[in-house]
């Protein structure tokens, strides 16, 4: 499906910009974007199934401007040696790559923990995977509006 | 009642800028108040607000020599801490010697090439915006305090007429956003009420530090009006104004916005 | 002037978890932005922030073009001896920032 936004920058670079930028534009935008969700996150889990829990993913649900996004990861481990998140992954499903950032951590960090800002195109949701010392995987997800400015500024987009 | 009498009467209303639309102090909001939980607290802690990251190149160019008089900032006036408190909120400020108000970046580049004999920094470039915001810090919650007198009267006013004035394509004034509509939405923005308390501030749409003469840029091509080039004395006019409008307001620099 | 500030405690308690906040100076340009003649911005980004504790890893994070510019990252991490934790960001066009900052031990 094809969103508003979409639709909008389709139709404003199929009016103003070249050929060669027009020929880069992918009809099936959202279905690719999906596919490649798909394919970064089978690149960090492969086959393994994720369970939900454990992993508490903290976003505002209605944000002023999508260039600066604060979130949180918070896993549940006693991060002792025999038992501790081993690295973060978080995801996006509509930007233009689906991976913001990768955590890789040990007991030391002493809590599993991230706190950082993403940029985020466009309404959507965001997956935070953990990845335990035992091998399992473990996700939280969360919805975020994104709304619109007014008056932006001239030049880049 | 003569007509003639009616006109004086209304004239005089518009001289002492008493308007219709005009906010009344006790409802007088910054823009922090007006923006989400999630970017105020980007704003309220140094340790995570980007804006400092400008703060802390700006105090470094204080202490740095510079031009061919080979003195710092710091050689004249000391540790900005004491000798810069309270600066910025008395800007734009009237100098005698141009016979008109400049503002903070213009009094930096004055001083580059009086003092330093050091080439003017470009309006907008990391070295202006940081050692602005270095001396705008030191103002940080003192209220804004712009003086008028017989001097600067004439540039208050020419600045108040530039806000009340429909411009641009869209024949829009600031005060018909400003004055008349904030707390309304345009698109997805909530419209503030144009006090320029935390300049240079981080704004999250330019993913940077800007001046104050950028966001009214922003502004005027929003309205699909010509804006004035950096340092224009239309726009130190409409400074003069917006901050004596905000006078008793505190200063934020460096704010965040949306 | 190419730029990172950390802040964390200078001391702390053997075995007490301290927290990290690191902001570094970067555009994170994402590659996917084009000028006004439609020419693609080159992407030009932090690729990776490492944490060493008396030169032993203890915390890493991969950035992608997603990550916000002026990338703040804040994480946590023991202390468990005194000396000094090292900060790198590295990146594209050789783009390079260290920070040492010293911790105490009790």
């Amino acid at each position: 499906m094809t969103t508003r936004r979409e639709f909008l920058v389709l139709a404003a670079t199929s009016l103003a910009v070249p050929e060669a930028a027009r020929a880069q534009l992918d009809p099936n935008l959202a279905a690719n974007r999906k596919a490649a969700f798909q394919e970064a996150l089978h690149g960090i889990v492969g086959d393994t199934q994720v369970r939900r829990g454990r992993v508490k993913l903290q976003l505002p649900p209605l944000i002023d401007n999508g260039n600066s996004v604060p979130f949180s990861v918070v896993v549940e481990s006693p991060m002792t040696e025999a038992d501790y998140v081993r690295a973060i992954h978080v995801l996006t499903e509509k930007n233009p790559l689906p991976d913001v950032v990768s955590v890789r951590l040990s007991p030391r960090a002493g809590r599993a923990t991230l706190s950082t800002r993403v940029r985020l195109a466009d309404t959507q949701t965001v997956t935070a995977i953990a990845q335990m010392s035992d091998g399992s995987f473990w996700s939280d997800s969360a919805e975020v509006v994104v709304t619109l400015s007014a008056c932006l500024e001239e030049g880049l987009i | 009642m003569s007509l003639r009498f009616l006109s004086a009467a209304l004239a005089c209303l518009v001289c002492t800028s008493a308007r219709a639309g005009e906010i009344p102090p006790d409802q007088r909001r910054s823009g922090y108040e007006l923006m989400s939980r999630e970017t105020r607290a980007i704003q309220d802690d140094d340790t995570t607000n980007p804006g400092m990251l400008w703060v802390l190149d700006g105090e470094a160019l204080w202490n740095r020599k510079a031009g061919t008089a080979d003195r710092a900032c710091a050689a004249c006036h000391g540790d900005a801490r004491t000798s810069m408190k309270g600066v910025a909120a008395r800007y734009p400020a009237f100098d005698a010697a141009l016979g008109r108000p400049v503002n903070l970046e213009q009094r930096i580049n004055f001083c580059r090439t009086g003092r330093q004999k050091a080439p003017p920094l470009a309006f907008e470039s990391r070295e202006l915006l940081a050692l602005t915001a270095y001396v705008a810090r030191q103002s940080r919650d003192l209220p804004i305090n712009i003086a008028i007198d017989a001097r600067n009267k004439p540039f208050l006013d020419a600045g108040s007429e530039a806000f009340h004035r429909r411009q641009g394509q869209l024949n829009l004034a600031c005060s018909q956003c400003h004055d008349d509509n904030w707390g309304k939405r345009l698109a997805g923005s909530l419209i503030p009420q144009a006090h320029p308390t935390g300049y240079p501030l981080y704004r999250l749409e330019w993913q940077g530090l800007g001046s104050l003469e950028r966001r009214l840029r922003n502004c005027l091509i929003g309205i699909r009006a010509e804006p004035h080039a950096y340092g224009a004395p239309e726009f130190v006019d409409l400074e003069l104004y917006l901050m004596w409008r905000a006078n008793g307001m505190k200063v934020e620099t460096p704010a965040v916005r949306p | 002037m190419a730029r990172a500030v950390v802040t964390m405690p200078a001391q702390a308690k053997r075995g007490e978890i301290v927290e990290i906040k690191t902001l570094a100076q970067h555009p994170m340009e994402t590659g996917f932005r084009r000028t006004q003649t439609g020419e693609l911005i080159p992407r030009d980004i932090i690729r990776r922030f490492t944490c060493t504790y008396n030169g032993v890893e203890v915390y890493r994070a991969d950035l992608h073009p997603a990550i916000a510019a002026n990338p703040l990252i804040s994480f946590t991490t023991v202390a468990s001896e005194s000396g000094a934790l090292t900060f790198q960001w590295t990146g594209d066009n050789s783009y390079t920032v260290t920070e040492i900052a010293p911790i105490r031990v009790e």
